[in-house]
């Protein structure tokens, strides 16, 4: 069963179509990218399955309707929306009242556990703790959730590499088990491209690419082309060229490894670079066309 | 609420939701409002301020040696008019105090909110819209009518203790004092006051001040005074009358007026019956505006993205 299952989901502001006509399956335990450019409706799209913005089309959330029972679904979704969310005048001890006060799923030992190996305070207030340490407030309330479904919508936007780092480590250490699913946005590619298990770019409002990691591997080559079998590279219809010191590096998708193999070396492209090469193909029909 | 959402039972056997335990019972009203009053320390701290402040002029007006005389005299005299006065003056003083104190929490309560983007942290709790608007309702019409009634009386309670104590050092009876002030009934004639006029006739402004904070992207406080100041100017331009204005000035200050001028010169008179105040077509008129702006404040909420 999927967790997520999104049909023909569009949603205008005013003529700016933000999704237009998005078709997604999220698999049970799964660790999911969802990659774009600015602008291209990566938080649109979150923002609907969380139930925080209406839309037009096919959209299941734990086989639940997120607009409409937002409330409900809330028992099984955690998410952190962007960093900087939680209100600046609330105690840390108060945060976490609140939370098991509220949420049926919310394990306060837990969240205590997690706190304790951080140098928060309970009495603390929001606005006296740095952006790190929100970010690690709010992950050890997330964490403490027994959620099925996490939604994590660029939540170590501004920290330094020690906090993401960190924060990546404890969601994959602490949390993440095959039954949990987590849904996760981010620019700092290369920062989560290790813990994925799929990938989704998102452009336009449209899905560009969908795939598991594995899949990724088989479909997409990378070749570090020797400069005297460029042409022969080139012939084969590279998807994207690039060159690195002198060097250049052809991106092929679809193509068998063996036959390149011969032309240079070859190795699985990175996440970013698959992104810019499929980004770039996009842009391309519309390049010089004036506007 | 308590059902369990149908894909639950249609996912796998290994999810950690099948098969965890009973979820921990919870109380997302309480806990709502509990918040309201950790944000909005206003809340109490304004009409304790304003307590301590009163009771400092109390205290000092007793150690006056002028005014202690001016109250030996009026119980002496049996003019009791002078002794009922600060009594007065501290119910009036709490009422306006959370009067205001509610008016600009209700306007900021929905729109706080989104304006430092917390909502976003708010909805990923398992709480509904119309939970939220209703426990932000209950601190206008619960929490702070309680606060006003619970301060009163207990300071009504410790001013006639220290005011019998100045009355019995001066050899003088204790008992004109008890009689003129009829701490129980008056006590009773406020809680009466407090809930039919500060509650359930004044719920429609707290409601649209509500429905206001959940509507306007900048300046709530503008939205909510200038749409009936607009209708009472253009009413009185184009038909030179003036009933919008004096309805509204009814709606806030009439039942008010009414009780003042009446014959009873108590602290509280006790013309306005129960059975006339609930009569009265414009209390469920009122309640049903209430209502409606609560409602359409719950959906509000839940269109409003974070400003």
């Amino acid at each position: 069963m999927s967790l997520i299952e999104a049909h023909a989901l569009r949603k205008s502001f005013g003529s700016f179509a933000a999704l237009d006509g998005v078709n997604l399956q999220v698999a049970e335990g799964r660790i999911v990218g969802l990659i774009g450019p600015n602008g291209a409706g990566k938080t649109t799209a979150l923002n609907a399955i969380l139930g925080l913005t209406s839309y037009q089309g096919e959209l299941r959330v734990l086989g639940q309707d997120p607009w409409s029972s937002r409330d409900r679904l809330m028992r099984d979704v955690a998410f952190i929306a962007d960093v900087a969310v939680l209100p600046r005048w609330i105690r840390v001890s108060q945060i976490l009242d609140y939370a098991a006060g509220v949420h049926p799923r919310f394990d306060r030992s837990k969240a205590e556990r997690f706190l304790a190996k951080t140098t928060i305070a309970k009495h603390s207030k929001v606005r006296e703790l740095s952006k790190g340490m929100v970010a690690q407030l709010h992950l050890a309330l997330v964490m403490a959730i027994d959620a099925r479904l996490l939604v994590l919508d660029e939540p170590t936007l501004g920290l330094d590499i020690l906090y993401r780092k960190q924060f990546y480590d404890s969601l994959l250490n602490d949390y993440f088990d095959r039954s949990r699913t987590i849904l996760v946005t981010t620019h700092q590619v290369e920062e989560i491209q290790d813990v994925l298990t799929d990938l989704i770019f998102i452009d336009r409002g449209r899905i560009v690419l969908s795939c598991s990691m594995e899949e990724l591997e088989s479909r997409y080559v990378e070749l570090l082309v020797r400069p005297e079998q460029l042409q022969a590279a080139r012939s084969l219809g590279p998807a994207n060229e690039r060159a690195i010191l002198g060097r250049s590096v052809l991106l092929f998708q679809g193509v068998d490894r063996q036959h390149l193999a011969a032309l240079g070396e070859i190795r699985t492209p990175n996440v970013a670079d698959l992104f810019v090469a499929v980004m770039s193909q996009r842009r391309q029909p519309t390049q010089g066309v004036p506007q | 609420m308590s059902s369990k959402p149908n894909a639950l039972s249609q996912s796998s056997v290994s999810s950690p939701a099948a098969v965890s335990p009973v979820p921990a019972s919870t109380r997302p009203f309480y806990w709502s409002v509990r918040r309201e009053l950790w944000e909005y320390r206003s809340i109490y701290l304004a009409p304790l301020i304003a307590t301590a402040v009163f009771l400092f002029g109390f205290f000092m007006a007793l150690a006056l040696p002028h005014h202690r005389h001016q109250l030996l005299a009026s119980i002496e005299t049996q003019q009791l008019q002078p002794i009922l006065h600060p009594y007065e003056i501290l119910e009036g003083l709490l009422m306006v105090v959370g009067m205001v104190v509610g008016a600009f929490y209700c306007l900021d309560a929905l729109h706080g909110e989104r304006r430092d983007r917390s909502i976003l942290f708010w909805k990923s709790m398992p709480v509904s819209d119309l939970t939220t608007v209703l426990s932000k309702a209950a601190i206008p019409l619960v929490v702070l009518p309680a606060i006003v009634v619970g301060l009163s009386v207990v300071t009504h309670f410790f001013m006639l203790l220290v005011s019998s104590a100045v009355l019995a050092g001066s050899g003088l009876p204790v008992a004109p004092l008890w009689n003129a002030v009829s701490f129980v009934h008056n006590s009773f004639g406020l809680f009466y006051h407090i809930l039919t006029i500060h509650v359930l006739w004044h719920a429609p402004f707290y409601c649209w001040f509500l429905l206001i904070s959940a509507w306007a992207r900048r300046t709530p406080f503008l939205w909510a005074f200038l749409p009936p100041i607009t209708i009472a100017i253009v009413e009185k331009a184009l038909f030179n009358t003036q009933h919008f204005w004096h309805y509204l000035m009814y709606r806030l200050a009439g039942r008010m007026e009414a009780m003042s001028t009446g014959a009873d010169s108590t602290l509280l008179g006790g013309h306005l019956t129960p059975l006339r105040f609930l009569c009265t077509p414009g209390l469920w008129f009122g309640l049903l505006f209430a209502a409606a702006c609560l409602f359409a404040a719950a959906r509000l909420r839940r269109y409003r993205d974070p400003m």
